[in-house]
């Protein structure tokens, strides 16, 4: 798949935001008056730029309120329902902490849970879609929702859940990765079954429909050199899990989690990159590209 | 949410339009849909007999064309040195009046220094007409680097061929033989042809070095060896032979297999028939035994007498032709390694082809009568067919060859029969009914008659008193006697080179001479382009007309632009390539749909201008008048001969066809009918046309003839032997000695296989062969913005044997050579591909500045031609002399001859060789599309 | 509309004819030319005279070469639009019941004005059926050319897509895919028309019909029946032409 900047961040960012806000909702920390404004402030920039970045994908960005309307069956129209109603929830919980020193649990409970769910929804945008088998597994929700939980407790400077999350989020990731390298062949899709040919023998792509390129190549198909993609996981999974580790390990003080921040949302970066560079779509079997 | 609400019975157009495509030479139907004046939509037009309905990808495209950003908006001159594409608009009283400033010397003086020559279009019975006036004997269309073979090797063997002319029996044949056809000028109708085959589960076969296309849903893939179908045509002859599996009757009956020939290598007369006092063939007739004209009142041939007369013995042409076939030497064990083909399948194709010809004959109750008087109760059917095209005609054996095929058909005895191949009228003609060339010039006068035409022995050829080519094409000499269609791509070079004179004007029309029409490339803008020692171009000058910003156009004086097909009037006649279906005589006509937004004026009216501007007497009357105003004037008024014109419809009061009076309203009847007229073939002249009596009667009833023609097919072709008997020293016209041994090896009376001339290709061992896209029509289509983006480069298609032998992964480049040049280029992994052969997509490559593409359009940059590497003149042979790459028999080009080495190189930035550029006259196109003319 | 009708009146849809298809892309450009004319916004083009052109398509006819086990390789045109799937994950993506598939016909629309070019049916579809246009951001596909199918604009005989109404080889055939009657359900049952990736649980309604075996003639021996030498070698010609001629009749 096309690893669209704008779709890149916007997970990334989003998932941060959320996960901050589904740590500001339990409590953790409690926080009041300005510096509860600070806080709540980096959550909703964090969520709403990524927001916003996504509407950049959008060809009529106009009409996004319709993307409201389709909840009962669609994971993005779910994901935006949620997200607003975590913004919402959260706007209220977070406003009676910053003007009226009034911690509102329930509500900050109920508002951690959509943070999480929607995070878990973008998650399924990808996860629910077979035609991307690498994509199509519980590791893309699992990962997404450690990711964003690790993100926002490092955020939150909750060092022991950061620790532990960021610990799964890289075992998951290693653990993604390797399902994900031989996800293709399970689904069992190939340029036999695509054609309906492999009665026949075995199926080469001849020409193309079209000498230039396409909507469909632009967007589905793209290629990452084996040693690039092996590269980049591993300075990923560096910065996004082993570097904040050792920072935080060595000391919790402003620098080190700002440092550690900084370097797991860059391996985020690199990781989500990956998440899209590498993911094959079924439909590169009708162009003989896998 | 409920579902929206559709209209589903939106409003499609204002007004439809029923015109003639002209996106390829196919002359589909189409209804045009025009909203606010405003073609929007092209579609297929159900009643026409060409497509009914159907329509390709380029028709359909056809709104795109018509909008090119390439059409040129007005007559120009050059400014610039030729080739640069720099000029200044003109208004069309200066481009006629320097035209005519130009042509009337030339026409008072050497009416022969003009060269009039025209490309696909097909209004040459017009554009003939022009230069027959002019007087200039230098004129010819595209046919000569076409398939010159196929129709000349049909209308001597047959008196019709293959090309446009005939078609299989798709209705009722069960086994149809497909050899080297990509696309076909029958593009539609082949199509559509093979849809009702599939849909019956008739069999395919399809013999082609590549598989794509029509042989890729083919049953059964033959990957031959190009250049070898001959070889392989014969084998399958000499199987049948042997096996008795030959229609005798039919042989007996409709062809030359029982007339008398000369059988004594002593006589001057060895080998031409036996004749009766008025010129007719002798047979021996069963019923006395005696020697009798052919087509005497019913005559009863037979296959197996002799004839001894005046101590000459005389045998029936059916006895060479067993003899020549039956021998070892075209067994298919003798053949099958050159042709790539194992002997058992040869056989097993063989053996099926008997099968389906007589076990599954039928009979069709329609009682007929044929021209010796017979009436027979039923018509015999074979449902075998065979097509062909350039595969077979583009070699340098392509005239034999096809005639070989021709053979094959006629053993079978299926041609014009029910289930097998069927002429469509005009056709069948034999060659006799036909013109003969004419080259006698008179100054400030017409030429003596019609140019081109079939001869019938050596004093029928274009030469002049000292026996030197009067063509500037050097067409009907003995370096190529049969020429029927001229060598147009000849002309440039011969020019060049001042041989066989040289001329003052050449006069192109829709033809890219300088690109993917000439062999040669890079040569020839050389020629076009070169200054003698005064500084002064070889070719002084040239004049063009094209609709589109061409490579051609950047390589002329004086540009006459043209009018697109939806934008002027066209006359798709019976007196040259008509519509006609086996089943019915049809013309058509294109009307000018939309009217034009530049000034640009229709071509043939142009010359009907030109014409009377130039005082030409089929142009003026005796008052000096213009005779025609435009050439919708012409097609009306124009009389060819008593109550034939140009437009069989509509004839009359509007309710003749054929012959009639001429009918002041005839194209609006043209226009309500939906833009062609078509008549049936009376049930009893369905078949067996020839010979028949019935049919013979409907074509002069027609007009196709002024008497019935009713002829035997030439298994034999005497006027073949008349130049082999000259080139053994018989007769007054002689050959140059140095043709003699050419002229005895290939004019063979009687089907041969020979190999194309290698010498000189040593080194060069793999085949080289183009094909033409299906949703591209030569150099046009890349002007297309949507036919652009299903082809906008070609890359060389090479078999799994040359890959692996050269790694060749994805992305490649290869340098191809042949003797005489290299390209660099891209290459693509083929496997259901002749193993010795390469391939890549005709006319993709384009030079930068044409078309209003860009100048880094994938076309220029990575899209090539193989036109390169092929030259008019085979290379050197140490003779001193240099043969020209074209059948030795019609001249045709033998584009497929073509041998070539590959290797793989490092790719370079762009294909080589590099073509410079070209100043667009027109700019380029818009950046972005969104097409739609607003309800 | 982004759920999908529990069941549909009709099914209608395509049979594509692998046996057939020469590749023409007649039915490619007759679709372009349709489309942009008519439903939605047209079907545009970018750096269409460039050295990049790009457009949209709702129609594309790709090649393949087939390598049987025995036998030479065999190519074949293939050509895909939407499939009109039963399962249309494309519709139940979409976020703002843009995409949906009609309950009285099957057909899979999109309905433009609801449209914000998300790309995710796009993603959904495993048969890159879908494209969006890069001028009107909003997802274009093949709408089996429901704005001719019901025309009353339009003759009756000319009711069917542009197509199928163009093919010059007759390889496209529409009609009802749930009437076990109608023609093209014929051809399914008698060609054993197929499914795409079946794998993909989408149930398309369109269906392909497989290329008829291909080079099965074996090569024969000398001693083939049909091609029974009349006469002995030894005898020559004039044995030939004796026994030749002596036969009766046709042959
Ligand atoms: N390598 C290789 N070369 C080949 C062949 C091959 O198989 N292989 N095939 C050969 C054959 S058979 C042929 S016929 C030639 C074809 O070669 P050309 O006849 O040169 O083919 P086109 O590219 O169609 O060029 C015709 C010109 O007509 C112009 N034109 C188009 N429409 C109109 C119109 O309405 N009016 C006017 N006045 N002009 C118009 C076009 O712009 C173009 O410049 O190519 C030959 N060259
Ligand atoms: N779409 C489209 N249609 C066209 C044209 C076009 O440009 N585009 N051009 C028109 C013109 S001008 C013409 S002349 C016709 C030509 O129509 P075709 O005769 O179909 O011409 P080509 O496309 O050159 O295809 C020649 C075929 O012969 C095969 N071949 C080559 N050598 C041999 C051989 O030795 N033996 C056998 N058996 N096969 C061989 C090649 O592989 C190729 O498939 O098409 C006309 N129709
Ligand atoms: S074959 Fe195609 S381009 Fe040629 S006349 Fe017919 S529709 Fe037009
Ligand atoms: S083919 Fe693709 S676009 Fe069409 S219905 Fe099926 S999934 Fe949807
Ligand atoms: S692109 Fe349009 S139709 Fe497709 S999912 Fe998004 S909103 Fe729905
Ligand atoms: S049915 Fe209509 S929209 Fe669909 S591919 Fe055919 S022409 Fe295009
Ligand atoms: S129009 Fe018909 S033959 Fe041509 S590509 Fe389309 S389906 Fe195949
Ligand atoms: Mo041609």
């Amino acid at each position: 798949m096309h690893p669209a900047p704008s779709i890149i961040i916007f997970t990334v960012l989003s998932g941060l935001g959320f996960g901050l806000l589904a740590f500001l909702g339990l409590g953790m920390p409690t926080v009041f008056g300005s510096v509860a404004f600070g806080y709540f402030t980096i959550a909703y920039l964090l969520a709403v730029v990524g927001l916003a970045s996504s509407a950049f994908h959008l060809g009529n960005p106009q009409r996004a309120l319709k993307a409201f309307t389709q909840w009962r069956s669609s994971w993005l129209s779910r994901e935006a329902c949620l997200s607003v109603a975590t913004l919402v929830v959260m706007a209220i919980y977070g406003g009676a902490l910053v003007f009226f020193n009034t911690k509102l649990s329930t509500l900050g409970l109920i508002g951690s849970v959509l943070a999480l769910a929607t995070v878990f929804a973008t998650s399924m945008i990808y996860g629910q879609l077979k035609t991307v088998p690498r994509w199509n597994s519980w590791t893309t929700p699992a990962l997404f929702v450690t990711l964003s939980l690790a993100g926002g407790a490092l955020l939150a400077g909750q060092v022991v859940f950061t620790l532990a999350f960021l610990v799964v989020a890289g075992i998951l990731q290693v653990i993604a990765w390797m399902l994900g390298d031989g996800r293709f062949e399970q689904a069992g899709s190939t340029q036999e079954t695509a054609t309906g040919l492999g009665a026949i023998g075995t199926v080469r792509h001849f020409e193309a429909p079209h000498t230039g390129t396409n909507y469909l190549l632009r967007e589905m198909v793209h290629h990452v050199g084996r040693k690039h993609a092996q590269t980049l996981r591993v300075i990923s999974l560096i910065l996004m899990v082993i570097l904040p580790v050792i920072l935080l390990w060595l000391g919790v003080t402003y620098v080190t989690v700002a440092l550690a921040a900084i370097s797991h949302i860059a391996g985020t970066l690199a990781s989500r990159w990956l998440f899209f560079a590498e993911a094959e779509h079924v439909v590169g079997l009708y162009y003989g590209q896998r | 949410m409920a579902q929206p609400q559709l209209d589903t019975s939106p409003k499609v157009s204002d007004e439809v339009r029923k015109t003639t495509c002209y996106m390829c030479a196919c002359r589909c139907g189409i209804n045009v849909h025009l909203k606010e004046g405003k073609v929007a939509y092209i579609e297929g037009n159900k009643d026409h007999p060409v497509n009914r309905g159907v329509l390709c990808a380029k028709g359909s495209a056809g709104i795109m064309q018509v909008n090119a950003p390439s059409r040129l908006q007005s007559p120009m001159k050059r400014v610039g040195p030729r080739g640069s594409g720099e000029f200044e608009p003109i208004s069309w009283d200066e481009a006629l009046d320097i035209a005519a400033g130009w042509l009337e010397p030339l026409r008072k003086e050497a009416p022969e220094k003009l060269a009039f020559f025209t490309g696909r279009d097909q209004s040459q019975s017009f554009t003939s007409f022009f230069a027959q006036n002019f007087g200039t004997p230098n004129y010819a269309a595209h046919g000569g680097f076409c398939s010159v073979n196929m129709a000349a090797a049909g209308i001597y063997t047959m008196g019709g061929a293959f090309w446009e002319f005939g078609q299989p029996d798709w209705e009722k044949t069960k086994l149809f033989m497909l050899f080297g056809v990509a696309e076909d000028h029958d593009s539609n109708p082949i199509k559509m042809g093979l849809g009702r085959l599939k849909e019956r589960g008739a069999k395919v076969i399809g013999v082609n070095p590549i598989r794509t296309g029509y042989n890729a849903v083919a049953d059964e893939w033959v990957g031959i060896t190009p250049g070898t179908d001959g070889l392989f045509i014969l084998a399958l002859v000499h199987e049948l032979l042997k096996a008795g599996k030959i229609d005798l009757d039919y042989l007996a009956l409709r062809t030359n297999a029982p007339v008398l020939v000369n059988s004594d290598p002593n006589s001057p007369e060895y080998g031409l028939f036996l004749r009766d006092k008025a010129g007719k063939e002798l047979v021996i007739d069963k019923r006395t035994g005696k020697p009798a004209a052919f087509d005497g009142e019913g005559v009863e041939p037979d296959l197996g007498g002799t004839h001894r007369a005046k101590g000459i013995t005389h045998r029936p042409v059916f006895h060479m032709l067993a003899e020549r076939y039956l021998d070892a030497k075209y067994a298919p064990e003798a053949v099958a390694e050159q042709c790539g083909i194992s002997a058992g399948r040869i056989r097993k194709i063989a053996s099926e082809l008997a099968r389906v010809a007589f076990d599954e004959a039928f009979e069709i109750e329609q009682e007929w009568t044929d021209f010796r008087g017979v009436t027979h109760k039923t018509m015999h059917g074979r449902p075998v067919s065979f097509h062909s095209m350039r595969g077979v005609s583009a070699h340098a054996n392509g005239f034999q060859t096809c005639r070989a095929l021709h053979m094959l058909q006629i053993l079978l005895g299926s041609v014009e029969v029910p289930g097998g191949f069927r002429f469509k009228p005009p056709y069948p003609k034999p060659a006799t009914a036909h013109p003969k060339p004419h080259c006698k010039v008179t100054k400030d006068g017409p030429l003596d008659g019609p140019h081109l035409g079939f001869v019938q022995g050596p004093d029928d050829l274009a030469l002049d008193e000292n026996g030197n080519p009067a063509r500037i094409d050097k067409a009907f000499t003995w370096e190529n006697p049969m020429s029927a269609h001229g060598l147009m791509h000849m002309v440039i070079s011969n020019a060049y080179a001042g041989d066989p004179y040289k001329i003052d004007t050449l006069f192109l029309y829709m033809a890219n001479m300088s690109w993917n029409s000439s062999m040669n490339t890079g040569g020839v803008m050389k020629m076009l382009t070169d200054t003698d020692e005064n500084g002064d171009y070889v070719i002084p000058r040239i004049i063009y007309s094209d609709a589109y910003s061409s490579e051609m156009v950047a390589y002329a004086d004086l540009i006459l632009p043209d009018a697109t097909y939806l934008e002027r009037h066209d006359c798709i006649s019976l007196l040259d390539r008509p519509i006609c279906e086996a089943d019915a005589v049809a013309d058509a006509i294109r009307w000018p749909v939309i009217e034009p937004d530049r000034d640009v004026r229709g071509f043939q009216t142009v010359l009907v201008q030109l014409g009377a501007k130039l005082g030409l007497p089929g142009f003026t009357n005796d008052d000096g008048s213009a005779k025609y105003e435009d050439y919708a004037d012409y097609m009306v008024n124009h009389m060819r001969r008593p109550g034939v014109g140009p437009l069989a419809g509509f004839r009359g009061e509007g309710d003749q066809g054929g012959r009639g009076d001429i009918n002041p309203d005839q194209l609006d009847a043209y226009i309500e009918n939906g833009g062609f007229w078509m008549e049936h073939v009376p049930d009893e002249a369905m078949y067996y046309k020839p010979w028949n009596k019935a049919y013979q009667e409907w074509a002069v009833k027609m007009g196709f003839f002024d008497a019935p023609q009713p002829y035997i097919f030439q298994l034999y072709v005497e006027p073949m032997r008349k130049f082999q008997l000259a080139a053994e020293g018989h007769g007054d016209r002689q050959p140059p000695d140095h043709l003699r041994e050419q002229i005895k090896a290939t004019m063979d009376p009687l089907p041969i296989w020979y190999e194309t001339d290698q010498t000189g290709n040593e080194g060069y061992t793999v085949h080289a062969l183009t094909q033409r896209p299906m949703a591209m029509y030569h150099s046009w289509g890349s002007q297309n913005a949507w036919l652009r983006q299903i082809h906008g480069r070609n890359p060389l298609y090479v078999p799994t044997k040359i890959w692996r032998e050269n790694g060749f992964e994805e992305g490649d480049w290869a340098k191809v050579s042949s003797p005489h040049g290299a390209i660099t280029v891209p290459v693509a992994h083929m496997a259901a591909l002749n193993e010795n052969t390469v391939w890549t997509w005709n006319a993709i490559g384009k030079r930068k500045g044409a078309w209003a593409l860009e100048k880094d359009a994938p076309e220029a940059t990575k899209g090539f031609l193989l036109n390169h590497l092929i030259h008019e003149l085979l290379p050197p042979k140490g003779d001193g002399l240099r043969w020209s790459n074209s059948d030795p028999i019609t001249g045709q080009a033998a584009w497929f001859d073509l041998k070539v080495k590959i290797e793989k190189v490092a790719a370079p930035d762009e294909a080589l060789p590099k073509m410079g550029e070209q100043k667009s006259p027109v700019g380029t196109g818009p950046k972005q599309l969104k097409w739609k003319v607003e309800q | 509309m982004t759920t999908l009708p529990a069941s549909t009146e009709k099914k209608l849809g395509l049979v594509i004819d692998l046996d057939t298809c020469v590749g023409c892309h007649a039915c490619v450009v007759s679709c372009k030319g349709w489309n942009t004319e008519n439903y939605g916004a047209p079907l545009s083009d970018q750096d269409p005279y460039g050295a990049d052109p790009s457009g949209t398509f709702l129609n594309r006819v790709h090649s393949y070469e087939v390598q049987p086990t025995e036998g030479p390789a065999q190519l074949i045109h293939f050509p895909k639009s939407c499939l009109h799937c039963d399962d249309a994950p494309c519709v139940t993506v979409c976020p703002t019941g843009a995409s949906y598939k009609r309950v009285e016909d099957g057909i899979v629309l999109v309905n433009e004005t609801d449209c914000i070019g998300c790309g995710l049916c796009a993603w959904a579809c495993p048969y890159g059926a879908r494209e969006m246009d890069q001028a009107a951001g909003v997802m274009k596909k093949c709408t089996l050319c429901v704005d001719r199918i019901y025309n009353e604009n339009l003759p009756e005989e000319d009711r069917q897509p542009a197509c199928v109404r163009t093919c010059p080889s007759n390889a496209r055939h529409f009609g009802d895919l749930s009437d076990p009657d109608s023609e093209v359900s014929q051809l399914v049952a008698e060609r054993g028309g197929m499914d795409l990736m079946p794998e993909q649980g989408t149930k398309p309604v369109n269906k392909y019909l497989p290329p008829r075996p291909k080079d099965t003639w074996e090569e024969v021996d000398i001693l083939a029946p049909l091609l029974e030498p009349v006469a002995p070698e030894a005898d020559g010609l004039l044995g030939w032409l004796d026994r030749t001629l002596g036969k009766v009749g046709g042959k």
